[in-house]
C-alpha cells in the first residue's frame, strides 16, 4: 500500500472560553475596558479566559480508499476535527498532511440563497463546494434527476418544500468528484427513502475507490458505509480500528449500567415534562441489569404544570442502533397540575441479552409536550439461568426470545 | 498525487495563499453573480432602481450645491460638476459599506467551507463596480444632453477609478476583518459614510476649500488626507477638462493614504483571517 492519503500527527485545537457570563461576541468596549483594567492592576486580561481542548493530541492515518466513520458523543470533537481537515479553522498544535483534493460537506445546502432558483443555486452551490462551471454543467442533468426537482428548476428555492430543498442540496454535493470527501451528519435530514438513496450514493462513491470521512450518530449508517472507525472522547482518540470494533467500544463506553435516570426540565417550559425513570425488577427494586426472561418495570415520574386533557405517556424500546422494537401508550386521560408517576410493566415478551434504549414521550391531544429520545438504557444480562421463562431455549435466536405456537401433525 | 498536497499546521496557510486565490477565481465570479442576481428579485421595477437611485442622488446634490452657492468653474453645468463627483463617491460608499459587512453576511459560508476569505469582500466591490458602470452611462447621457465633450484627460479616468477601488477595498477589508470580532463596526460604518460625504467635494468643489482664505492651512492638509478628495478631483478633471484645477500636492497625499489603507487592510485581513471561523 502506498503512503497514507491523510496523516494527522498530534493534532490539537484549543478554544478560549470566557469563564464569566458575558455577551456572546466581544465588543470593542470590553477590550478597551480589559486593557484599561490591565493598566491599573497587574492582572493580565487573559486570566479570565479558560482553555478548552476541543481536540487533544489526536494522531491517525487514513489510507486511500478507506471509508472512515468518526463517532463519539456530542462535544467529543468530531465536528472540530472535520473543520480542521477541511481547512475552515486552523490547528493550535500538530500537523495534518493531505494528499488529494478535498471536498467537504459539513452542512446540506451551504450557501443556498433562498431568492435564487433551483438552477441558479445548483451552480452557486457547486462553485462553493469547489466545482468549476464546466464540471457542474456536465453533471447538471444527473443532479436534477437525483434530486427529482425537474419541474421546479426555475422556482426560487424559498418556495421549495424542505424535502425538495434537502434533496437538491444533497444532489449537488453527491456529484462532487474529489479524491477525499468529508461529510458531517447530513443524513439526519430528509425522509427515510431519501436517506437510503443518499447512503446508496455514498456507498457508490466509496466503491469508486475514493476516500470518505463520515461523521454520524446513526450507528447503522456508519456501520453500513465505513470499514474503518475513529472514536473520539472528550477531544482524545479513544479507539481506532475496524468499524465494528470501534462501534462496540463506543456502545460499551456509552451505556454504563444504571438503574436510575434523571432528566433536566426542558428550557421551553412545556405543560408537562418527565423528571426521572427507574428500571426495576419484578419486586420493585432498582435493577441496573435485568436477567433474561425476568420481569422488569419502568417507573417514569413526571410533572404536570397546567390542567391537561387527553394526556398520553408513551414508552418506546429500541436497540442501540436505533431499530425500534416496540412502543406502548397509556390511555388518554385528564390530569390536574401536580407530580405523577407512570409504571410500565413488562409483559411476556422477552428481549435477548444486551442493551436497549428507552424512549419516553409525553403528549397532549397528539401534540408532543416532552420527548426524550433514549434518555435511559435497559440492560438485559445473560448471567442468569434462563429460568425466568422456561420456554426460552436459546438467547442467540433473535431479539425476541418468545416461542411461537408450533403444531406438527401428520397429513399423510 | 503530491500536486494537491496540503500541509495544515498552525500558521501554515501563508505560502499557497495567492495561488489558492487564483484557484478559487470561479467562486469569486459566482459570488458577485449571486449578489447581482439577488439584488432586484421580487421588486416591481427591478433594474430600473439602478438608474433611479443615482439620478435622485444627483438631483439632491446639485440642488444643495446651488443652495449654498458653491463655485462652478467656467461654463460647466452644475449638474455635470456634481455628477462627476457623485459617481465615484457612490461607488466608494457602497463598495466600502457592502464589503465591510460582507463577511458577517456570509458567515454561514465562512464556518462551513474553505476558500481564501479575501474573495468575499473583493466580490462585493466588483458588484458595486457594475453599479458604477450603469451610473457612468447615465452621466454620459447627461454630458451628451449638455453637449459637453470630454477632452483628452478622460483617458486617465481608469486610473482614478482604480484609486477609488483601492481606497474602497483597503478600508473595506480592514473594517470587514475588524467587524468579525468587534460588531461595533457595524454601527461605525454608516457613520463613516455619512461623515465622509460632508468632507468630500461632492456638493462643493475642492477649489472652494483650497482657494479659501478663511480656512487655516492645517485644516486644508487634513482635508487633503481624505483619499476620496483625490479621487473626486481626478474624476472632475478627467470628465470636465482643464476648467477644473487638479491640486497636485493634495492629490499625492490622497494617493499615499489610499495605498497605505490597502496595505494595512490586506495585512490585517490576512493576519486575522485564519481565526474568522472561530470567532464569527
Amino acid at each position: 500500500m502506498a503512503a497514507p492519503i491523510i496523516t494527522v500527527e498530534r493534532l490539537s485545537k484549543h478554544y478560549r472560553l470566557r469563564t464569566e457570563a458575558g455577551p456572546r461576541y466581544t465588543a470593542l468596549r470590553d477590550v478597551i475596558a480589559e486593557r484599561a483594567k490591565g493598566l491599573f492592576s497587574r492582572r493580565r486580561p487573559r486570566a479570565t479566559m479558560e482553555e478548552f481542548k476541543a481536540l487533544d493530541e489526536v494522531s491517525f492515518t487514513v489510507e486511500a480508499g478507506d471509508r472512515v466513520g468518526i463517532i463519539g458523543r456530542n462535544g467529543a470533537g468530531k465536528s472540530t476535527l472535520l473543520k480542521v481537515l477541511s481547512r475552515i479553522t486552523e490547528p493550535t498544535k500538530g500537523r495534518v498532511t493531505i494528499d488529494g483534493r478535498v471536498a467537504s460537506l459539513l452542512e446540506v445546502g451551504t450557501g443556498f440563497h433562498p431568492e435564487l432558483t433551483g438552477r441558479e443555486n445548483i451552480f452557486l452551490n457547486g462553485a462553493i463546494l469547489g466545482m468549476s462551471r464546466a464540471e457542474i454543467a456536465a453533471r447538471f442533468d444527473e443532479i436534477i434527476a437525483f434530486a427529482e426537482v425537474e419541474r421546479f428548476l426555475d422556482t426560487p428555492v424559498k418556495r421549495y418544500s424542505s424535502g425538495m430543498y434537502v434533496r437538491l442540496a444533497f444532489a449537488v454535493a453527491a456529484h462532487l468528484e474529489p479524491e477525499i470527501l468529508i461529510v458531517d451528519e447530513v443524513l439526519a435530514v430528509g425522509d427515510a427513502a431519501f436517506q437510503r438513496k443518499c447512503l446508496g450514493k455514498m456507498e457508490s462513491v466509496a466503491g469508486e475507490g475514493r476516500t470518505v470521512l463520515f461523521v454520524s450518530h446513526q450507528m447503522d449508517a456508519v456501520q453500513r458505509l465505513c470499514n474503518k472507525g475513529l472514536l473520539l472522547h472528550q477531544g482524545r482518540l479513544a479507539a481506532n480500528g475496524p468499524m465494528q470494533e470501534v462501534i462496540k467500544h463506543y456502545l460499551q463506553r456509552n451505556a454504563a449500567a444504571e438503574a436510575e435516570f434523571h432528566f433536566t426540565a426542558p428550557p421551553d417550559g412545556p405543560a408537562a415534562h418527565a423528571t426521572s425513570a427507574v428500571i426495576e425488577d419484578g419486586s420493585g427494586h432498582p435493577a441496573p441489569e435485568v436477567p433474561i426472561g425476568a420481569p422488569w418495570r419502568v417507573r417514569v415520574r413526571f410533572t404536570v404544570n397546567r390542567p391537561l386533557e387527553g394526556f398520553v405517556i408513551a414508552l418506546g424500546v429500541s436497540t442501540l442502533l436505533d431499530l425500534p422494537i416496540r412502543t406502548t401508550w397509556s390511555k388518554a386521560c385528564a390530569l390536574e397540575p401536580g407530580r405523577y408517576e407512570a409504571l410500565f410493566t413488562s409483559d411476556g415478551i422477552h428481549l435477548t441479552d444486551g442493551q436497549y434504549k428507552l424512549i419516553i414521550g409525553l403528549s397532549e391531544q397528539g401534540r408532543t409536550l416532552h420527548y426524550l429520545p433514549g434518555p435511559a438504557t435497559l440492560s438485559i444480562s445473560d448471567v442468569s439461568d434462563l429460568a425466568g421463562d422456561s420456554r426460552i431455549v436459546n438467547n442467540r435466536s433473535g431479539l425476541l426470545l418468545n416461542q411461537m405456537e408450533t403444531a406438527i401433525q401428520r397429513i399423510s | 498525487m503530491s500536486k494537491h498536497r496540503i500541509v495544515l499546521e498552525p500558521g501554515s496557510s501563508d505560502r499557497r495563499y495567492w495561488q489558492d486565490l487564483w484557484t478559487y477565481r470561479g467562486l469569486f465570479g459566482f459570488l458577485a453573480w449571486r449578489d447581482i442576481l439577488v439584488r432586484y428579485k421580487q421588486t416591481a421595477i427591478g433594474v430600473l432602481w439602478s438608474i433611479i437611485r443615482p439620478l435622485l442622488t444627483l438631483g439632491v446634490m446639485a440642488f444643495l450645491g446651488w443652495l449654498f452657492e458653491s463655485s462652478v468653474p467656467g461654463d460647466t453645468p452644475r449638474l455635470l460638476l456634481v455628477g462627476a463627483a457623485t459617481l465615484p463617491w457612490t461607488f466608494f460608499s457602497t463598495a466600502f459599506s457592502e464589503s465591510a459587512n460582507s463577511l458577517i453576511a456570509n458567515s454561514n459560508l465562512l464556518t462551513k467551507v474553505y476558500f481564501p476569505r479575501l474573495i468575499v469582500p473583493a466580490s462585493t466591490v466588483i458588484v458595486c463596480l457594475i453599479d458604477f458602470l450603469i451610473s457612468f452611462a447615465i452621466l454620459a447621457v447627461l454630458m451628451a444632453v449638455y453637449r459637453h465633450a470630454p477632452g483628452i484627460e478622460i483617458l486617465a479616468l481608469p486610473l482614478f477609478l482604480l484609486l477609488a477601488l483601492v481606497t474602497a477595498l483597503g478600508s473595506g477589508l480592514l473594517i470587514a476583518a475588524l467587524n468579525v470580532r468587534y460588531r461595533d463596526f457595524r454601527y461605525i460604518v454608516p457613520f463613516i459614510v455619512q461623515f465622509g460625504l460632508y468632507v468630500s467635494p461632492v456638493a462643493f468643489s475642492s477649489a472652494d476649500i483650497f482657494g479659501s482664505a478663511r480656512i487655516p492651512e492645517a485644516l486644508k492638509l487634513l482635508y487633503a488626507m481624505n483619499p476620496m478628495v483625490g479621487v473626486i478631483d481626478g474624476f472632475r478633471w478627467c470628465l470636465l477638462g482643464s476648467s477644473v484645477q487638479l491640486y497636485l500636492p493634495g492629490f499625492a497625499i490622497s494617493v499615499g493614504i489610499s495605498l497605505l489603507l490597502l496595505a494595512a487592510g490586506i495585512r490585517y485581513f490576512r493576519r486575522t483571517e485564519r481565526g474568522f471561523a472561530d470567532v464569527i
